[in-house]
């Protein structure tokens, strides 16, 4: 139930049986052969698993880095969202649940959720900050045509904290038919165990792969962290290992301007969204507002797993700025051909920012798409 | 606590620190609920939200809580209980902040957020500094939770429906079911709150085997409507709730 000091089960008491049934049932269903089979099925022959690992000639040849890239962009919806909610959604189909709720940030949450809940005859509502919802229109309207009900969230800061507040709200009086679909690897326990397991799988394919290609285990793994569900997500297969593992969060403008999300790097330990972790506060314990140009790391907390090995030392924790993340992706766009996500750009960006790199194999989750980013970029090039 | 009691809940700071103490000074309430805003206050309806992000807005700090409490214990001696989400208390530390609601004259903590399971550490420190506890019940908790909600709590709040705060046309039907459970197991006095608004509710719930009702956002409509001037609407409301 908890990760060292963090994570736990934080809410109120109401909350506590649904927590405690959906405990039981991922338990029990997690080595059920059906359910097994079911999943893979879906994640083979509609998600387009496996994914490659795709030797980034060109970038390596520019940066003096071995740079593989684990290409999750090339997912059903266009990032690695889609393993977690088919897993989930096929969790909620087993426990008899006939809805689903979940928040969504940018919109890739919530359109792998809504894709999920069409697939499998899921009655869908997906909670989103209202200022969020105006700034992603496109994943709005997607959304919508996949028979989702998009609720915009006024209170508070109207972003993805908020979107989380309001499901959590929607759970406590609906649970009985309702399962909330978390789409990061935060929340009340069990939750960021049950993330962590179904986005495991990117970590599995790429060890082996990796294996196949190299005949030996990468120097080291990057991926960016907003809640932390891809990082863990391809870190969790190589703990063992003597690979190093780097989580890169987003610098925002810089963290000594106080408008980033980098809750590891520069966050307090606290507790919000059910969990003990690391978030950004104030010396009251009143929540920050964030910012990121990566929407999908615009979060003042950060998984408890990822607490736990920050303060363990099993991974190293980092940052870039926007305008860093920025480079990147414009040059991996032109060497490479392949456009990310401005989430994975932040991974990116540390291979260059990264020193100690220089020379070695590495493997970066490029965790989605950056279609979804092209009016943002726009913008910042102006 | 004295049976058949109203307990009337605050936000705290909304509009300002020294409204919040006129309105404790003119609510009809045999104890009064405090709460500290929060920025993430995931188990409130919109009119507690509203009212916390207003008082937040306008500047409240969590010390503004022991303020109110200490000017309050001046001039009256009515049970006091603070209502927390957990961060704050984290944050402060949970021995100071124990300590300085204490010492402001508080009664009793309420975490909504700490289930008692998370509560160890913190049980063992008020005890220690000599305030009381008090967790939530609901309708779905199991006995055998109730049991030792019961055993920690100096009385059990008893939250009468699923979901959140707010004011309610009716009582939840799972109300009646879930004060008859908590009525037959525990062994402390039983509050219930959560979409409690009208002296049909009160008297209902009364007649159902509660020992206290609590009322919240409704008060906070009223807070929201008239502002300044809601002292005598405060007043009269809660005067209207009694039996």
């Amino acid at each position: 139930m908890r990760f060292g000091e963090f994570g736990g089960r934080f809410v109120p008491e109401v909350l506590i049986p649904p927590l405690e049934e959906l405990e039981k049932a991922y338990v029990r269903l997690k080595d059920d052969e059906e359910f097994r089979r079911a999943l893979d099925y879906y994640l083979r022959n509609y998600a387009g698993r496996p994914t490659p690992l795709y030797f980034a000639e060109n970038l390596s040849r520019e940066l003096g880095v071995k740079v593989y890239l684990k290409r999750e962009d090339l997912l059903h919806g266009g990032a690695h969202k889609i393993n977690n909610t088919l897993a989930q959604a096929l969790l909620a189909k087993f426990m008899g649940k006939t809805r689903v709720i979940a928040e969504t940030g940018a919109g890739q949450h919530g359109v792998a959720t809504a894709m999920a809940c069409a697939l499998l005859g899921l009655k869908c509502r997906i909670y989103m900050g209202a200022i969020d919802y105006e700034r992603q229109k496109m994943n709005v309207f997607r959304m919508k045509i996949l028979g989702a009900e998009v609720v915009p969230v006024e209170s508070g800061s109207k972003t993805l904290k908020d979107a989380i507040n309001e499901a959590l709200r929607d759970w406590a009086e609906s649970f009985e038919t309702t399962h909330y679909l978390i789409g990061s690897v935060v929340g009340p326990h069990p939750f960021p165990t049950i993330v962590r397991d179904f986005q495991a799988v990117i970590g599995r394919e790429a060890r082996r792969q990796i294996l196949e290609l190299e005949g030996s285990l990468p120097d080291a793994i990057i991926a960016c962290v907003g809640g932390g569900s891809n990082a863990i997500g391809i870190f969790y297969p190589f703990l063992n290992d003597n690979v190093r593992l780097i989580g890169v969060e987003a610098g925002g403008f810089g963290i000594e301007t106080g408008k980033h999300s980098a809750s590891l790097c520069a966050g307090r330990k606290g507790v919000l969204h059910g969990m003990l972790s690391y978030f950004l506060q104030d010396d009251d314990g009143m929540i920050a507002d964030t910012h990121s140009i990566a929407a999908g790391l615009d979060y003042p907390g950060v998984g408890p797993e990822h607490a736990f090995f920050k303060d363990s030392g099993r991974v190293e924790y980092t940052f870039v700025t926007d305008k860093e993340a920025l480079n990147a992706f414009l040059r991996l766009s032109k060497l490479e051909g392949i456009i990310p996500a401005l989430e994975s750009a932040h991974a990116l960006a540390l291979l260059e920012k990264d020193e100690t790199l220089k020379g070695s194999t590495v493997i970066v989750n490029l965790s989605g798409r950056g279609d979804k980013d092209l009016g943002i970029v726009m913008e910042a090039m102006k | 606590m004295i049976s058949k009691s109203l307990i009337v809940f605050f936000p705290a700071g909304y509009p300002r620190k020294e409204k919040t103490l006129d309105f404790m000074f003119s609510a009809d309430a045999d104890a009064i609920e405090l709460g500290i805003p929060f920025s993430d206050p995931v188990a409130d309806g919109v009119a507690i939200q509203k009212a916390y992000y207003e008082a937040l807005s306008s500047g409240f700090r969590v010390g503004d809580v022991f303020w109110i409490a200490r000017e309050f214990r001046k001039k009256d001696s009515r049970k006091l209980i603070l209502m927390s989400y957990y961060n704050p208390i984290y944050t402060t530390g949970m021995r100071e902040f124990a300590e300085r609601a204490y010492e402001s004259g508080f009664d009793a903590i309420l975490v909504v957020d700490l289930p008692f399971d998370e509560a160890k550490d913190f049980v063992e420190i008020c005890r220690d500094v000599g305030i009381k506890n008090v967790f939530l019940a609901a309708p779905n908790t199991s006995e055998q939770r109730l049991a030792k909600i019961d055993e920690l709590s100096c009385f059990v709040y008893l939250v009468s429906t699923y979901g959140v705060t707010g004011a309610r046309e009716k009582v939840s039907r799972l109300a009646f079911e879930a004060l008859r459970r908590a009525k037959k197991i525990c062994k402390k006095p039983v509050a219930i709150g959560f979409g409690v608004s009208k002296k049909e509710h009160v008297t209902e719930l009364f007649n159902a085997g509660a020992d206290a009702v609590v009322v919240g956002s409704a008060v906070v409509e009223l807070i929201s409507k008239f502002k300044e001037e809601a002292d005598k609407k405060i007043a009269e409301f809660t005067s209207g709730l009694r039996p």
